[in-house]
């Protein structure tokens, strides 16, 4: 029987292996990979080996950058700088627009090289990672063409390190490179050690493309060349995508030096399946989900939550489609799961599953032989997994899923949003209802109905909770790359020492003395007004050194409490905006009432204009209620027949540090944005003056305001901010205070990865509706939602 | 037909089966469009695929200035669908799936195929709308079957469909089914007229519920015809109903297939979607008349690794 009759009859697909010919010339003349510093090639630093996964060949060496190597990076950024920062938009649209060019003229060559040290399959790199890489240089030359008109007031944050991943490295490069430079932002970007070739390849295409030396510039290296890049003092930003841990590192590292963060980090992303799914759709779902680029996604979705009567059909047919999966040779056109990058990760995914197996799950596989060499891990999902497995909480970063299954659209919600992170989410329904309400319930920072791993350089894409913060992508992900043009350097807060001594006075309190009744303002919680939980109570002094009164002395279980309330208070961000609008208006209003008394207080607390402070406190005050309904998201033209929109949504519980100054109008100026944006709030007021905020309580609680939406504890600032920023219910943080305090609140936040906002010590101008704008933007986090469409 | 299998026999309609099955159909394009991009069938391999294509083929003419000459043309392309020169180097001995025509061309057609082995195949019942009194379309298929087709090509009422009057489909089609006798019945569910993914899903469910040998997707002569996506449902159609009956039924995807790229695609999906059995003759034709050029021009330049042109190919 002649050959092709033979295969007639077993209609194999064969061998289909994309060339590599061009890639292994380009191999053989790069037989180190070094860094690119100020537009120089410098191979300095150890050496190790570059390993194709697939094949366990080494590719070519790399050099490893430690202090001198970083060092000149970020000189050689902040050379650059000047220059690349004053030139116009246009200029530096010109130079990305030809680096999408370059990138798209060599698409193949770029695939293969990225298959090729990644070990993901030709399809993904050929079909998804490049051409997305070229997307994301060709919109943000758009961003730097538009840079004055849409940003007005804003300039480039100054040199960014940037850390990025070993799963999709070209695109992460992308992801990072291209905004920080269409802002004006010079870079230092270190690629993962185990995948450097593509950076590499790109740096020589910045070359061909005539990019100004030291605009961008690369060092090469693993973690410890990473913490190099973060910790220099001549970064302004830091922008890393990774694991949590090393985020949370990272956070801790940089805590106070004032740079920029954005984090991208883990996830456990839910996908959730109702009974009203198209099944078969969502069977290629988790085909796209937790099989795609071998499961090594930080939004893959890897908690598969199916509804109960559907359960068993779904299972079994999962477990059949996933028999016609093709594992093997990822230059191979034909293959659906390539290499894992690398042996040790391959170990920790085997460990994992060992893990599951070992709590009792049980793990289904794909059948058929895995090549005897490189890195291959069989794609598969768990059933018998349960929110407390290991493999349900924890991220395997490999090609298989856990299962779950819920009864009800609330029990998949609370599911759903069992776990630390936030990243992404996946929702099967027909019924669009349901879909959007259970969209709109999960924690995540994007979410797509009837669709998975999706991406666009127009849609914003970060997470919530220990997923990170920040966004990339879209008009969101410029602002990261992005500050307010500010004028002089903002001047040093002087702190007053604060002594909360609850000993008794030695002299005599002038208002007893005269007749009057003492005030004694306790802490406003849950919508009543409570004692300091250590029933202490301190005296406030005025700027002339009289008693004004006295408050309570708030303590960690005093925050525990607010926090405990404000997290109750979960109805405040539910609301429509116009009645969170017409409550805050209602505030003000009765705020203006007492305009007299305030403005007293005020003078009698910081000899201040009183008057001054009053009005500008209550313009403030209806000008956030006014906002309540006008932040609106956005619908982006992203793909065809996609909906794709930008939701702000609440942090949740918030917590605000007052500064010392400016006790009423500060604190209007940042718990009001906060509430009209549906945050439930916990308030540290001045610990200068706060009986300012004790009364400020008073108006809160006749407006309607409901309980635990506004908390506001009195005591020592640091204190309470400590715990609140180590407090895992609190979703974000604003500290105004010192720069000691603002380091301390950034390390602290570190455990949950809190979004945090300090000053640094630097004093705000409170009355500028500039900053104001900054201040309702911080008040929310963007939900990004894909709903392909199609009758 | 030859088939290891019983035929399918239909059950009772059960509307349970499809009712409540609604396919999303950005996910289903989105499935069809990156099932091609996952597969690449090169060199032997390709040359295989493709002459397992034409045996595949329900060679087609269906004009309406069909004559016995011309019908008696395409029969000899089908004994031989490409140069004996070219099937020499390949090794093989191929001859197409069936021949399809008008009822009144399956006389000719079943003089010139005799000793072929070659099924002829006849479009029926009021072809190509089927908006014709029941009885006479009933009447056209017994004809077709007395004259020597050996399959039948239905058309559905399309009202039945888009108005959801699935007992009204199901009695239509299981008469028709009953008036085929031994003789394959191909539901041709008109795809292009039915236009959404859920319609052509109840659709199939229902043909396959009265009996029918094989769902077809199209006329050929819709605004619309084979599409990947369509079949993709009508694939997960026949799988489901594989799961619910134990029964076994063929897909014939038909008009607008004209490339060997496309008969690659369309086996892609088959093997995917219902595995290796489904790329069987029995299980499985394209229903297409000028797709054989484009594959015997790609057969040449697989044996002789020059680019061929169609004049050096016999006519269809």
């Amino acid at each position: 029987m002649s050959k092709v009759r033979t295969l007639m009859e077993t209609m194999d697909y064969g061998p289909a292996p994309e060339s590599n010919a061009d890639v292994l010339t380009w191999l053989a003349r790069t037989p180190a990979v070094g860094h690119w510093i100020g537009g120089a090639h410098v191979a300095e630093g150890p050496l190790s080996d570059v390993v194709n996964p697939a094949t366990g060949a080494v590719l070519t060496q790399l050099h490893t950058a430690g202090e001198s190597q970083v060092d000149a990076a970020v000189q050689a950024a902040r050379a650059a700088f000047p220059a690349w920062s004053a030139r116009p938009g246009h200029e530096r649209a010109r130079y990305l627009y030809a680096i999408a060019r370059a990138v798209q003229k060599r698409e193949r060559f770029l695939s293969v090289l990225e298959t090729m040290d990644n070990g993901k399959t030709i399809r993904e790199t050929r079909d998804i990672d490049i051409p997305l890489v070229a997307r994301h240089f060709y919109h943000h030359a758009g961003w730097a063409e538009l840079i004055d008109s849409e940003f007005p007031g804003h300039g480039p944050v100054g040199v960014c390190g940037q850390i990025i991943p070993w799963n999709f490295p070209l695109l992460m490069l992308a992801w990072k490179v291209a905004p920080a430079l269409a802002a004006g932002n010079t870079v230092v970007l270190k690629p993962a050690d185990l995948t450097p070739l593509t950076a590499h390849a790109l740096a020589e295409i910045c070359v061909e493309i005539g990019l100004p030396p030291g605009v961008l510039n690369i060092v090469q290296g693993g973690g410890p060349t990473g913490a190099l890049v973060a910790g220099h003092p001549g970064v302004d930003k830091v922008a890393f995508t990774g694991s949590t841990e090393v985020g949370r590192v990272i956070r801790r590292q940089i805590a106070g030096t004032g740079k920029k963060l954005s984090l991208e980090l883990g996830g456990k992303s839910p996908f959730i399946v109702f009974e009203d799914a198209d099944l078969e759709a969502a069977i290629e779902g988790v085909v796209d989900a937790i099989w795609f680029n071998q499961g090594e996604v930080c939004c893959a979705g890897s908690r598969i939550l199916v509804q109960e009567g559907i359960a068993p059909r779904f299972f079994a047919r999962l477990a059949e489609r996933m028999e016609s999966l093709r594992v093997g040779d990822p230059l191979d056109k034909c293959t659906d799961v390539g290499a894992v990058v690398s042996a040790r990760q391959l170990q920790r995914i085997n460990d994992l599953l060992a893990q599951g197996q070992a709590e009792g799950a049980t793990l289904h596989r794909a059948p058929g032989q895995l090549p005897a060499n490189g890195c291959f891990s069989a794609p598969g999902f768990f059933t018998g997994t349960t929110p407390a497995s290991t493999v349900s909480q924890v991220e395997i970063f490999g090609p298989v899923a856990v299962t779950m299954t819920f009864r009800h659209p609330d029990e998949a919600v609370q599911l759903a949003n069992d776990t630390r992170y936030g990243l992404a989410a996946s929702v099967w329904s027909e019924n669009i209802s349901k879909a959007i309400d259970v969209a709109a319930r999960v924690k995540a920072g994007v979410v797509w109905i009837n669709a998975t791993n999706i991406f666009d350089a127009g849609a914003a894409f970060g997470g919530m909770r220990e997923s990170g913060f920040g966004r990339e992508g879209g008009r969101e992900g410029m602002r990261e790359y992005l500050t307010r043009r500010s004028g002089p350097k903002p001047h040093t807060r002087k702190l007053t020492a604060v002594n909360f001594d609850p000993a008794p006075l030695t002299e005599t309190v002038a208002q007893a003395a005269s007749g009057g009744v003492d005030i004694t303002a306790r802490h406003w919680i849950g919508g009543k007004w409570t004692r300091a939980d250590s029933g202490q109570s301190a005296s406030v002094r005025g700027a002339n050194g009289a008693v004004l009164g006295q408050v309570a002395i708030g303590s960690r279980k005093d925050i525990r409490n607010a926090v405990e309330a404000a997290a109750k208070a979960g109805g405040w961000g539910g609301v429509t905006a116009h009645n969170r609008a017409q409550v805050l208006y209602f505030l003000a209003e009765n705020l203006d009432q007492r305009r007299g008394e305030f403005a007293d207080l005020i003078t009698a607390s910081t000899g201040g204009d009183g008057t001054a402070e009053v009005d500008q406190a209550i313009r403030r005050a209806f000008w956030a209620a006014a906002q309540a309904d006008k932040v609106d998201g956005t619908v982006r033209a992203t793909k065809s027949a996609h909906v794709t929109l930008h939701i702000n949504e609440p942090w949740g519980v918030m917590g605000v540090i007052c500064p010392d100054e400016s006790p009423l109008l500060a604190l209007i100026a940042l718990v009001m944005p906060a509430l009209a944006m549906g945050n439930r709030v916990v308030c540290v007021p001045s610990q200068v003056h706060p009986l300012v905020a004790a009364r400020f309580a008073q108006v809160a609680a006749v407006s309607d305001l409901p309980a635990g939406a506004l908390n506001i504890v009195t005591g020592p600032s640091d204190m309470l901010a400590k715990t609140l920023a180590e407090h895992d219910e609190v979703a974000a943080l604003w500290y105004c205070g010192s720069a000691e305090g603002s380091a301390m609140v950034e390390r602290a936040a570190a455990d949950n990865l809190k979004a945090t906002r300090v000053d640094h010590g630097h004093l705000r101008d409170w009355a500028d509706l500039a900053d104001a704008a900054a201040d309702l933007r911080a008040a929310v986090q963007v939900k990004t939602l894909w709903l392909p469409y199609g009758a | 037909m030859q088939t290891d299998f019983p035929r399918n026999s239909g059950v009772p309609l059960d509307p349970s089966w499809f009712d409540r099955v609604s396919v999303n159909t950005p996910a289903a394009d989105r499935r069809a469009a990156t099932l091609t991009t996952r597969r690449s069938v090169k060199k032997d391999h390709q040359a295989a695929w493709l002459c397992k294509a034409i045996t595949l083929t329900d060679l087609t003419t269906l004009a309406g200035d069909d004559t016995p000459a011309r019908v008696q043309r395409l029969c000899a392309k089908a004994r031989q669908p490409i140069r004996a020169d070219i099937a020499e180097a390949l090794g093989v001995d191929l001859t197409v799936g069936a021949v399809c025509v008008y009822p009144t061309m399956v006389p000719h057609a079943v003089r010139a195929l005799s000793g072929s082995g070659i099924p002829v195949a006849s479009v029926a019942t009021g072809f190509p709308a089927g908006l014709m009194p029941l009885p006479l379309r009933l009447a056209e298929i017994r004809w077709a079957v007395d004259q020597g087709a050996d399959e039948i090509d239905i058309v559905i009422t399309r009202e039945h469909a888009l108005l959801g009057n699935w007992s009204a489909l199901y009695d239509e089609i299981a008469a028709m089914r009953e008036a085929c006798g031994a003789a394959h019945m191909k539901a041709i569910l008109a795809t292009g007229e039915l236009k959404t993914l859920t319609n052509v899903y109840a659709a199939s469910m229902v043909a396959m519920q009265a009996g029918a040998d094989f769902i077809k997707t199209s006329t050929g002569k819709e605004d619309v015809n084979a599409t990947l996506p369509v079949s993709l449902v009508m694939c997960r159609a026949i799988r489901d109903y594989r799961a619910a009956s134990g029964q076994i039924v063929g897909f014939k995807p038909a008009g607008g297939i004209r490339s060997a790229k496309d008969a690659m695609n369309w086996l892609v999906l088959m093997k995917e979607e219902l595995g290796l059995r489904w790329m069987q003759p029995d299980l499985f034709r394209f229903g297409a008349s000028s797709m054989l050029a484009d594959i015997e021009r790609q057969l040449e330049h697989h044996v002789t690794g020059r680019y061929s042109a169609a004049n050096r190919h016999p006519l269809a």
